[in-house]
């Protein structure tokens, strides 16, 4: 492997990784509040790039408006289905759990039949397709903005939860429900809002896997969401330092791991199933140490 | 009391028994399509009673069953088939040696499906089962991943992804029931017995349990065990029901399934279990209307592919919020409480006062 090869897998290492943070942010956010893994979140991911894609295709929407669309569709799905599906468990996370992942094979299904099974290309703004030559090293365009998205996106966050009020609210919730209620604050409002920034967060990050990966089809969701899930375990559930930080590091070791063993290519998401077992059997806190609670079922 | 128990065994045999020999009658004279609702019926019972041990039982969220019920699969396809049809199938890769010349009888491969799939449920709950909820699901999630990937990317064991397709069939209703009601009545026995108490006791609250004595890990493997063989064994009889094996068959999404068996059964009923397996065979296919368009009157529903899909995440949906019990609750079927309602069904029938 040369030099160039080796900085190539890097910046590609980088780009996918902001892409699993964004996605990861999302299930620490909704953790750190509910002690739920937010099962439909992938789907949610996958609502967003695919609506986004529709859109496009079918009522010729133009195409900022339309990934703006699909972003804003989504996270009203998933807020919805927190207003309906989620509220009635906040007790009971493990019936809580099972629902999310009922509502998960709900909005694959529905994408399905009100939509299509079949895959469509996903549409690339024009400036997607510009590449940048370093002598032999080619930096698309891509991973420069996925960076920079990734980075406003990340800085917006820690301000939000460390500066504002709505930051301040969520944070008192993911302590203690019943206490912040005490403290005047509408736990209820708050989570909904913590769906919405999660449900957003995904939803960028679905357009910027759409215009890394241009294939929008109702299982692009699965596996990007794993990912996600895995990556907010690494970091630590519920930690959104941790979040960031576990997104790249996985994002890292899959392109790594595809740069050292090409012939093991397709084991690439094993990489990221054994990275998360490891993390749970021996460090569930994940690097962070976030404390594990247990739940009732 | 002891005279009780007899009785009440001698009748749960007799009905085992008769439910039995009407699966034996079953195999030549019912019609095609009911038979297999009926062979759908006994092997998603196997499934649900699999996890209603680890979940309804021992109260552990595992969804591991997709990845040890596809071993279990895997396993009775490789040890059965001939090595001249391996030899036939498998293009992508020439089979490895054991592989390549084994040929067993069917039940000792379904024995061997169910105990390989019980080595790899030790392997993953030995050290998933220290955690609890929303991790162990995850921890157990990525296992059932790891074996669908492992099959996808190991063609000289597998096939890849072509998968293993074109055998005979070997079970009829009289295997699949067979099974089923062996499995009926182990999970009785352990539930029944000191294990099964104990189980309970670790579902309700671990803490107190390990306080009480009982100590958790034993138990839960214990239980991941005998969860494990059952997965597999209900993975092989589902693919001899339907001659092909693919590494996308035992995705993780056929948990949902099984869940919404176990849930609408009632979680921990075997009873229950045994009845949201059959309601939901039923529903399976008489949502299949659902597919094609449907016209009540005015109003034309227009079908669509996958709106079939769409409904029962529906009615999974539903039943979690709305129905959380289901049909049993925790109850299980006894042949007293069945007598006493029979009795005073039969007095308000003659118009008796009935006397409490």
């Amino acid at each position: 492997m040369t030099f160039s090869d080796f900085v190539q897998y890097i910046l590609h290492g980088i780009s996918l990784g902001s892409i699993y943070a964004l996605i990861a942010v999302g299930y620490s956010i909704i953790f750190g509040i509910l002690r739920l893994i937010n099962m439909a979140h992938g789907h949610i991911f996958m609502m967003a790039a695919f609506l986004a894609m529709w859109g496009v295709r079918q009522y010729l929407i133009p195409l900022p408006i339309s990934y703006f669309l699909g972003v804003v569709i989504a996270t009203i799905t998933m807020v919805v289905i927190d207003r309906v599906a989620y509220r009635p468990f906040r007790k009971h996370s493990m019936s809580a759990y099972v629902t999310a992942v009922a509502a998960g094979f709900l909005v694959q299904n529905s994408v399905i039949v009100f939509f299509t099974p079949y895959p469509f290309p996903f549409p690339r703004p024009a400036f997607a397709w510009k590449v940048f030559h370093f002598g032999d090293i080619c930096l698309p365009l891509m991973t420069l903005i996925i960076l920079a998205i990734g980075t406003i996106l990340f800085l917006a966050l820690f301000y939000l939860v460390s500066r504002t009020k709505m930051g301040r609210a969520m944070r008192a919730v993911s302590e203690d429900l019943e206490a912040s209620r005490l403290m005047g604050i509408e736990p209820n409002r708050v989570i909904s809002f913590a769906f919405a920034i999660a449900s957003i967060y995904a939803g960028i990050g679905a357009l910027a896997w759409g215009m890394k990966y241009p294939m929008a089809q109702f299982t692009m969701g699965v596996i990007p969401g794993i990912k996600g899930n895995v990556a907010s375990v690494m970091g630590g559930v519920g930690s959104m330092p941790g979040a960031l930080l576990g997104g790249f590091i996985l994002g890292f070791a899959e392109i790594m791991f595809v740069a050292f063993l090409p012939t093991l290519t397709m084991w690439r998401d094993v990489v990221a199933y054994s990275l998360m077992l490891v993390f749970l059997i021996f460090r569930p806190g994940g690097i962070f140490n976030v404390s594990v609670v247990e739940e009732k079922v | 009391m002891k005279r009780q128990l007899n009785i009440r065994m001698v009748l749960s045999l007799i009905s085992a028994l008769a439910v039995f020999l009407f699966m034996c009658w079953a195999d030549g004279h019912l019609d095609a399509y009911i038979s297999r609702l009926l062979h759908l019926w006994a092997i998603w019972l196997i499934f649900g009673l699999a996890f209603n041990m680890i979940y309804g039982l021992a109260g552990q969220f595992s969804l591991a069953g997709a990845g040890l019920a596809a071993i279990g699969g895997y396993i009775v396809l490789l040890l059965t088939l001939s090595p001249r049809e391996k030899e036939v199938m498998y293009v992508l890769e020439p089979p490895i040696w054991p592989i390549s010349v084994i040929q067993w009888p069917f039940l000792p491969s379904l024995i061997a499906a169910g105990l390989v799939a019980a080595i790899f449920g030790l392997l993953i709950g030995g050290p998933a089962l220290r955690l609890h909820g929303s991790y162990l699901a995850m921890a157990t999630w990525g296992f059932s991943e790891i074996v669908r990937i492992s099959a996808n990317a190991l063609p000289n064991v597998t096939n890849g992804a072509l998968g293993i397709k074109g055998f005979e069939r070997v079970t009829n209703l009289k295997w699949v029931w067979g099974i089923a009601l062996l499995a009926i009545f182990v999970t009785k026995r352990l539930k029944d017995s000191s294990y099964g108490r104990a189980l309970r006791a670790i579902r309700e609250d671990e803490i107190a349990a390990e306080a009480m004595g009982v100590n958790l890990f034993p138990h839960k493997l214990l239980a991941y065990l005998f969860s494990a063989f059952f997965s597999g064994i209900a993975g092989a009889l589902l693919v001899e029901l339907l001659t092909a094996l693919g590494p996308a068959l035992f995705a993780p999404a056929i948990n949902a399934q099984v869940i919404t068996i176990v849930v609408l059964g009632g979680i921990g009923s075997i009873t229950g279990n045994i009845l949201g397996a059959g309601v939901f065979t039923l529903l399976f296919e008489l949502f299949r209307v659902i597919d094609s368009p449907m016209h009540l009157g005015v109003i034309t529903i227009p079908g669509r592919p996958g709106m079939r899909m769409l409904t029962l995440s529906f009615v999974l949906l539903g039943l979690m919020l709305f129905y959380r019990k289901g049909l049993m609750g925790r109850r299980e079927f006894n042949w007293n409480a069945a007598f006493s309602r029979l009795q005073t069904l039969l007095a308000k029938a003659r118009g008796q006062e009935i006397e409490s």
